[in-house]
């Protein structure tokens, strides 16, 4: 977390640079479209920080926003009705994401394995709901949790916020919070001081679940459709903003402060990029290339460290 | 129940997840598919399609030895593919354009087992990274457009037959014969199984580990690229994203073949059998006209139901 103070100089640095080799970097408009974008990618990897945190893994975040965002357009379209949309996307988040603390926690599926796995069923299964088509056309009271402004601020904006403060809160302020910490550092210590390392585990896979059901009414908000493998561009970023968030891959020490800064750091790197008229089709390559230089970075720091 | 599993023949006692699989959805498609599934022609294929899943699970069972993974080789036969596609019609010929496409995986494969084994990575966010990286490239300089028109080649590779063999089936069985004897015949094989089980121990014998731990990447890698290659050969085009997910496969055909995440334990033919498992499923819906993405389902929840089974096995062993 002492490292935080770097990260934000390097967003900053990286703004600054764009500000003055584009034109359309530094206004009102595209900054807010950022904050808004970089929303989403935060949503999905707040849960991931808490399950990393933990000493797990969940690869099926991205996956697991596709189904629960699909299954809630096809939940509405049937019922015509926002709360069962937003009970079918919070509910399937959830269940998803409780299958993983179950697979790993008591079944003892190692987690990239177990989360993998998942991964691809969540993804299989939104293709065979949607069965090739999109959905597509939402009431304003689902399209204003992505689109709407509170204040002059996204109202997807609050809802990082929120999130942001209530996790942090959860996390060092909540003795689950501290256990869960102490579970990902040392799980062994932690089950003989007598902490319910089962519980904690199966409790950050199912919040990491339940955010990738906000994530999906977020997205339904604001792209107003929904299609299967809709989430799939989402997976590599969100590693990478935890990565680069400073929380460790090992379990233990991180944050969601960092997390949140690691999404806008990536959020400003891919606008940049548009802005620059870089192609999409090159966001994966310089997502990928991002989190290697990161691992490689951090690798020598630890060399230097020893 | 020691002496009834004494008893069992070995690929139910040593990979019990790809042995019932096997026999189960082969009876079941036998019987369902009304003489479809057990035709010649479908045998060729699934024979075919099992090789390929081989040449990428082989190798992979060697880095689930060292207690990692690899998630790159999907991503990767992409990117292969297209330099082997772009290679030939450049005029690199054959020969060329195989060289370009294991020079690909070499390097992607450097770079995975350089921060895993040097880097200290762990190594799903490690290939991760490069699955991003090569996915990410193939897609960028292809477009997302499939290369073609670089000739028959490829083409007559993957249909040639050797004697009644096909050349995939040819391939994936030469390889195996090279692992089997790299596993079990070479200190390497021993020293791979260390990194897993006892990396302290094999440092305190003044073995280089890490170098050991970073070839089985490479090794992934390049097979990947080999695999690519034939790949190109079924429709005569290299396409960018053809391969996304054949690293899933070949995880589960590793776990079902009996080799453990966690203990430095595991057996290469039953790889052969989870690979086997895996063909046989995927063709048998093919065949049943099953929906591709209930297959993927389907393969997820194979894994998920020989995990818990294996899980409850080791359980049992251990009270």
């Amino acid at each position: 977390m002492n490292a935080l103070p770097a990260r934000i100089g390097a967003l900053l640095l990286l703004a600054l640079a764009l500000s003055l080799a584009t034109e359309g970097f530094a206004t009102a408009t595209n900054l807010l479209n950022v904050l808004r974008q970089a929303s989403l990618l935060f949503l999905v990897a707040s849960g991931l920080t808490l399950v990393i945190i933990g000493g797990g893994l969940d690869l099926s975040v991205a996956a697991n926003l596709t189904l629960s965002a699909c299954t809630a357009a096809l939940a509405f379209k049937a019922t015509g009705s926002v709360a069962a949309a937003v009970a079918t996307a919070l509910g399937c988040g959830l269940a998803v994401g409780l299958l993983n603390g179950l697979l790993v926690a008591v079944v003892r599926v190692p987690a990239f394995l177990a989360t993998y796995g998942t991964l691809w069923i969540a993804s299989g299964a939104a293709y065979w709901l949607m069965a090739g088509r999109v959905v597509y056309g939402f009431p304003p009271a689902l399209r204003g949790l992505g689109t709407g402004f509170v204040l002059g601020v996204p109202t997807p904006v609050w809802i990082m916020l929120a999130v942001a403060v209530a996790g942090g809160a959860f996390l060092f302020l909540s003795a689950a919070g501290r256990e869960v910490f102490f579970t990902g550092a040392n799980e062994e210590a932690a089950r003989l001081s007598g902490i319910p390392v089962r519980r904690r585990r199966i409790l950050v896979y199912g919040l990491s679940g339940l955010m990738c059901g906000v994530a999906a009414l977020v997205y339904l908000g604001r792209v107003n459709a929904a299609e299967a493998g809709l989430g799939d561009p989402l997976l590599l970023p969100a590693v990478a903003a935890v990565l680069i968030g400073g929380t460790s891959l090992f379990g233990g020490a991180g944050g969601l402060a960092g997390t949140l800064v690691g999404a806008l750091i990536l959020t400003t790197v891919t606008n940049g990029l548009n802005l620059l008229d870089v192609g999409a089709a090159w966001h994966p390559f310089v997502t990928g290339t991002i989190i290697l230089a990161a691992l490689g970075a951090d690798a020598l720091l630890a060399r230097r460290g020893a | 129940m020691p002496m009834a599993e004494r008893a069992l023949p070995a690929p139910f006692r040593r990979a019990p997840g790809a042995a019932v699989a096997l026999v189960v959805l082969v009876a079941i498609f036998a019987a369902s598919s009304g003489g479809r599934f057990l035709s010649v022609g479908n045998l060729v294929s699934l024979s075919s399609q099992v090789a390929l899943l081989l040449l990428v699970a082989l190798p992979m069972t060697f880095v689930v030895l060292t207690e990692g993974l690899d998630l790159s080789v999907g991503a990767l036969m992409g990117l292969a593919g297209v330099v082997a596609a772009t290679a030939m019609l450049g005029g690199w010929g054959v020969p060329g354009a195989l060289l370009a496409a294991l020079g690909t995986g070499l390097v992607l494969g450097a770079v995975n087992g350089a921060l895993i084994a040097w880097g200290g990575m762990p190594a799903f966010v490690v290939t991760l990274g490069t699955m991003g990286l090569a996915e990410g490239l193939a897609l960028a300089v292809t477009d997302g457009e499939p290369v073609s028109g670089f000739g028959d080649a490829p083409r007559l590779a993957w249909q040639a037959m050797i004697g009644p063999v096909p050349l995939p089936v040819a391939v994936a069985a030469a390889l195996y014969a090279l692992l089997h004897l790299l596993l079990y015949r070479t200190p390497f094989g021993a020293h791979v199984v260390a990194v897993g089980g006892n990396r302290e121990a094999l440092r305190l014998a003044g073995i280089r580990g890490r170098a050991v731990h970073a070839a089985v990447y490479v090794l992934s890698a390049s097979c990947a690229a080999l695999a690519a290659f034939l790949l190109v050969g079924r429709t005569n085009a290299a396409h960018p994203t053809v391969a996304l997910g054949v690293e899933f496969d070949a995880i589960v055909a590793v776990v079902l073949g009996g080799t453990s995440f966690e203990r430095g334990q595991g057996w290469l033919f039953g790889t052969v059998l989870g690979a086997a498992a895996i063909g046989v499923l995927r063709n048998g819906l093919n065949v049943l006209a099953v929906d591709p993405s209930l297959q993927v389902v389907a393969v997820g929840l194979l894994a998920i139901l020989a995990l818990v089974a294996g899980n409850r096995r080791g359980g049992r062993a251990r009270t």
